[in-house]
This record gives C-alpha cells, sequence and structure tokens, in this order.
C-alpha cells in the first residue's frame, strides 16, 4: 500500500504532488511499513558517513548502471537490486541525495523506466535535511529481503537514444542543462569535474539554454510553479501539448530538469536524452553549433 | 610487489584481504584520517594545484625538504578536499600515507598503476579511480619539477 501524500499545501501548486515529499513529511513517516528511503549520491562514500535513519543506499555507478554495456540494468538486475534493498512493487521509494538530487532526480528517472509506481524524490535532499539539523545516523538499516518481480524496462516514454535526438532537431524543442561554458564548447566538462571524455566541445543544434540549477532555489528545493512557468514555458517555449528532450553531459543533471517539466509542471511527453554530451560530442559527423546562439535546423 | 615501499605494500595487502564492502569502510577510514592543511596553505590557497579530474574539488601540494633539492630529500605531501567528497578524500588519505616523508627518489618510483591495485576498481567505478590517478601523477610530476629546477 502506497503512503498517503504529503499534504503540505506548498506541494499543490504543482502538477504531481504526490512526487515530492517535504523533509517534516519524511520526518515524520520514517520507519513506517510500506515506505523505503534511499540516498542516492554522487559520491560513493557519502552515505557511509551518516544517513538518514532507515535509509538504504543505491549507487548509480555501482548499481543502476550495467557494469559492461553503457546502459542500465535490466527487468532482472533491478529485481535483485530492489530485493536486496528491502523495496517490494507496492513500496512507497523516497528518495534523496547529495548535489541538490541530481543522482536522486538520476535514481528516480531509473525507477521509472522500470514503472515502479510509487516513487518521490525529498523536496531540498539531503542539504536540506542536514540544514534543519534532523538526524543522520551511521547505523546499519535493518533492512528485509523483499520479492520484488522481474519487470521489463520501458524506455520508449521517458528515454531517448542518439539517433531519434538527430532526427528531433528543428521538429522537438531541445533543453541543454549544461553550464554556459559547456553549452559555447568553451570546454567538454563541468568546472572542477572530471572530463568523462567528449571529443567535441558545444550543443546540439536548436538546443536552448536553461542550466538545471534554475530550478533550483538557495535552499535546494524547487522553485515556485509560477517561476519554473516563466523558466521554461515562456522562457524556453516549451508547453505541455509538445514534447520535449533534456539533456547534459552524462544524463544526471537532466534528470533533475526532466523531474521538474514531468511532475512539478506536468510535460507529459518529456524525455531525458542520458547518452547526453559524452555521446554526442564524440560521435562522427552529428552536427554540433559552438556559442552562444542555439543554432537552426540548417545547421543540421 | 617488490617495486612497493613497505607502506604501500601494506596498504595494498590491507585492501586485498578484504571483501569489496570492507574496502568502502577502510577507504573511508583513510577519508577520515587525513591531515588538515597547515595554516601557511589555508592561509595562501593560491600555493595549492587543482586536480580538476577528481570528482570533487581536490588541491594539492608537494614540498621538497632542501632548498637544493636531490633525489634523497624528504618528500612533504599535502592535500585538502571537502568532507562533502569522502571518495575523493579517501584517495587522498592513502596516498598521503603512502607518500609523504618519502625521498624524491622513492616517489618518483611509485608505479603509476597502484590506484588499480587496490581492489577497489568494482567497489568505487574505475571512473572515480581516475580522480586517485591523477593525483598521484601530479605529486610525481611536481617533484620531477623540483629536481629540474
Amino acid at each position: 500500500m502506497a503512503l498517503p501524500v504529503d499534504p503540505n499545501p506548498r506541494l499543490a501548486q504543482y502538477t504531481h504532488p504526490e512526487r515530492l515529499v517535504t523533509t517534516e513529511w519524511l520526518a515524520a513517516n520514517l520507519g513506517r511499513d510500506g515506505l523505503v528511503v534511499v540516498e542516492s549520491d554522487e559520491d560513493i562514500l557519502v552515505y557511509a558517513t551518516g544517513h538518514i535513519p532507515g535509509a538504504v543506499h543505491i549507487d548509480w555507478q555501482t548499481e543502476l548502471n550495467d557494469p559492461v554495456v553503457r546502459d542500465y540494468v535490466d527487468g532482472a538486475g533491478f529485481a535483485a537490486l530492489c530485493g536486496a534493498k528491502g523495496i517490494a512493487r507496492e513500496t512507497t521509494v523516497g528518495i534523496y541525495g547529495d548535489k541538490s538530487n541530481w543522482w536522486a532526480a538520476y535514481a528516480l528517472w531509473v525507477f521509472t523506466l522500470f514503472g515502479h509506481p510509487d516513487v518521490r524524490l525529498l523536496d531540498g535532499g539531503r542539504d536540506l535535511w542536514i540544514a534543519d539539523g534532523r538526524e543522520l545516523t551511521r547505523v546499519a538499516p535493518a533492512t528485509t529481503p523483499s520479492e520484488y518481480p522481474v519487470v521489463a524496462r520501458d524506455d520508449a516514454p521517458y528515454r531517448v537514444f542518439r539517433d531519434e535526438v538527430r532526427a528531433a532537431i528543428g521538429r522537438i524543442p531541445l533543453i541543454d542543462v549544461r553550464s554556459p561554458a559547456e553549452y559555447t564548447g568553451e570546454r567538454t566538462h563541468m568546472p572542477d569535474y572530471p572530463d568523462e571524455g567528449a571529443l567535441r566541445g558545444g550543443h546540439i543544434p536548436t538546443a536552448a539554454s536553461v542550466p538545471w540549477a534554475r530550478a533550483a532555489a538557495a535552499d535546494g528545493t524547487f522553485k515556485a510553479r509560477a517561476e519554473l512557468e516563466e523558466i521554461y514555458l515562456a522562457g524556453a517555449g516549451l508547453s505541455a501539448d509538445r514534447e520535449a528532450i533534456a539533456y547534459c553531459r552524462i544524463g544526471e543533471r537532466s534528470s533533475h530538469t526532466w523531474f521538474v517539466l514531468r511532475f512539478l509542471l506536468g510535460l507529459p511527453k518529456v524525455r531525458n536524452y542520458d547518452g547526453s554530451w559524452t555521446e554526442w560530442g564524440s560521435s562522427v559527423g552529428v552536427p554540433i553549433v559552438q556559442g552562444e546562439a542555439p543554432g537552426s535546423i540548417e545547421a543540421a | 610487489m617488490t617495486d612497493l615501499t613497505p607502506t604501500l605494500s601494506a596498504i595494498v595487502e590491507d585492501f586485498a584481504a578484504l571483501t569489496e564492502r570492507e574496502r568502502l569502510e577502510l577507504l573511508l577510514e583513510f577519508s577520515e584520517n587525513l591531515p588538515d592543511l597547515p595554516a601557511r596553505f589555508t592561509d595562501h590557497p593560491e600555493l595549492l594545484e587543482p586536480v580538476p579530474e577528481c570528482q570533487s574539488p581536490l588541491f594539492l601540494a608537494v614540498e621538497l625538504a632542501d632548498d637544493a633539492p636531490t633525489a634523497d630529500s624528504l618528500v612533504r605531501v599535502f592535500f585538502s578536499a571537502p568532507r562533502e567528497a569522502p571518495t575523493t578524500r579517501g584517495f587522498a588519505g592513502i596516498l598521503h600515507e603512502a607518500l609523504d616523508g618519502l625521498t624524491a627518489a622513492e616517489v618518483l618510483a611509485v608505479p603509476d598503476d597502484v590506484p588499480n591495485r587496490l581492489g577497489l576498481a568494482r567497489a568505487v567505478s574505475p571512473l572515480r579511480l581516475r580522480g586517485m590517478s591523477a593525483m598521484l601523477t601530479r605529486v610525481k610530476r611536481r617533484v620531477e619539477r623540483a629536481l629540474t629546477a
């Protein structure tokens, strides 16, 4: 049985308030039957330094990614992962993480690929939980393994691949959520981050530059709906009746934006291009635009 | 393992004796034991070299004991990484324990593939491990430059 939705009125402004929980709600519901809290961070050891009491850990690189092919685990792998973490198909999963929830949103997106019915993000993530002065613990959770069914991953509604992106240029709005220097092509990775290997800099022709952080308030929570509409609808020209594609460098920051568009603004046809710049920027012959202008379909 | 210093040998053996999960715990211990920077660096962050290959911001500094350093000069190694980046700190902690106090010749003789001998590739992912290789490369480059300056 899914847990009740967080009734906090602040969440009611969003299209899918059931996809978000506040730190207050989570603190009040910790330990309830039917809820598993998951921490998902960029740094694999952050969880071990102290986590929300009872929370289990899922690492994006070693647990969600296939160890050989650049892809996610398959249905059997996901079932084994969830089973080991005590997650059943009917469990309410609440995910939080470091870095403004990038990896938490990424994990939530992967859960969505498997159609997990009830998966929610902690608004503000790990940092807000700590800023609130709430408890962290190093005590390992007492996890009872569960039976999770093998469900085939259904990528189509939420995930897009390179060739589809190429065919979408000029037809579907593209949102590039990387930093401005990555967008213009001045650099191929984030400042102070490892270069995960893109051979060319720039962006996909026609993509609008909307860095992911514009969706986040100073405390890491999502901005109010009116502000988000200003940025993505008025600003970037997206609308609920059109498709949209978000991308970044490896698909984590764009998962954050995907979450905003899909669940907070309710755009039903937005997908994440997880191949992102590390694929596009290294692909032979695909069109690339450098500089601040989005570029046109002719460039493609 | 004869190409490793006794300290490095011991670290490699410690990791090898553990399960993957325990290796992460040991890495966390190294992270927690990384000494703070001396004040002369915290007051002058411009003396530190950034290592952008790491997942999270990491800075390092290398000092050789003598004014006209030779292969026998003692090397001091300093690292700075935020507590919110325990994996990066852990790599720095291992290298600090392994390299600090060696002679310049000993530092330069440390094999470049040491990060891959800790059995961490699967536990933390090869991508994350690249940051540790980058730190080692930069320390060695700094020592080399000091000797030829």
